[in-house]
């Protein structure tokens, strides 16, 4: 189950075959929000392959973190599911 | 075509509106689609060898069909009235969709709760990742290039054009619906639905509530 708030991570820019991280929010911090469980990594999933699941986490982002000056209001948050090593610590 | 009223002192040209008012649609007097080709042929084939009979096909695309909002409300409704379920639901929603007897297939879902502090609403970025299950098939809208890319930048503007102006001192939620989890929004009961029974409530329960642009409503 969640615990919300637990580390801010930042996404790596480093490009992947098949990501689910959105270009908005690569290289942007968040916040775990919860951790959802192990899921088919879809690296591997994408070319027929079979490997160890993977965790995806959900992760909070401040709108001001990922708009900047063009955020509506800057307290608001999008969250997305984003595989955890996608993820690194900050 | 509306073709209700004939009118042999006129051709059929079907240019202009009908004659409700109406304008006509055009044919789709155009060639198959790369993708719609592909879909009869593979139908066809796994007929002709025997894997699925057409029956089967035409049952389960009537059970997709069948599918409805409804399915959802009685979900929202269940957790306005029962605290235990409420709390199994924001904990597990899929556990709990199928504790109330929904088959929710192998979706993963998640409620996300509106509450006096906080807004939640649901975009597929990517596509049109639904939970179709609970809801049918997601509104046009849903799918389009506007929505998906609008509500995540400016969720408050797309929510105004629903109808839905929320205070400023409220936090709007964005969930990007774009892997593996499926979302549906637990909107907050209505003042002026308290004390009524959960078949009671279901109706006050729509399909925008659940996605989060809209909220529960007094049944017309």
């Amino acid at each position: 189950m969640a615990r919300p708030h637990e580390s801010a991570h930042q996404i790596p820019l480093a490009a992947r075959p098949y990501p689910h991280a959105g270009l908005s929010t690569r290289q942007k911090i968040g916040q775990i929000e919860r951790r959802i469980g192990l899921f088919n990594n879809p690296e591997e999933t994408a070319y027929r392959q079979t490997g160890p699941q993977r965790e995806l986490v959900r992760v909070r982002f401040r709108m001001a973190d990922i708009w900047g000056a063009r955020a509506e209001r800057g307290e608001d948050v999008i969250e997305a599911e984003i595989y955890a090593h996608w993820l690194e610590p900050v | 075509m509306p073709h209700d009223h004939h009118d042999h002192e006129h051709d059929h040209s079907h240019e202009g509106l009908s004659p409700s008012g109406h304008p006509y649609r055009a044919d789709n007097d155009t060639d198959l689609s790369y993708w719609q080709a592909m879909e009869i042929a593979l139908r066809e084939l796994l007929i002709e060898k025997g894997h699925l009979t057409a029956a089967q096909i035409h049952a389960q695309i009537n059970a997709m069909d069948s599918r409805s909002p409804a399915n959802g409300a009685r979900v929202v409704a269940r957790a306005w009235v029962d605290p235990e379920f409420k709390a199994a639901l924001l904990a597990d929603a899929g556990a709990a969709s199928r504790a109330m007897g929904f088959d929710i297939g192998p979706m993963h879902l998640i409620a996300l709760e509106n509450t006096k502090e906080v807004h939640n609403v649901v975009v597929c970025t990517l596509c049109s990742c639904y939970p179709r299950n609970l809801l049918g098939l997601p509104p046009d809208w849903y799918k389009s290039r506007a929505y998906r890319s609008r509500t995540v930048i400016e969720p408050r503007k797309v929510l105004s054009e629903f109808g839905l102006e929320l205070p400023e001192q409220m936090q709007v939620r964005v969930h990007d619906s774009t892997a593996d989890m499926r979302y549906i929004v637990l909107p907050a009961q209505p003042e002026a639905s308290l004390g009524l029974t959960e078949e009671e409530l279901a109706a006050w329960v729509t399909r925008d509530s659940m996605i989060g642009v809209g909220l529960p409503q007094a049944p017309q």
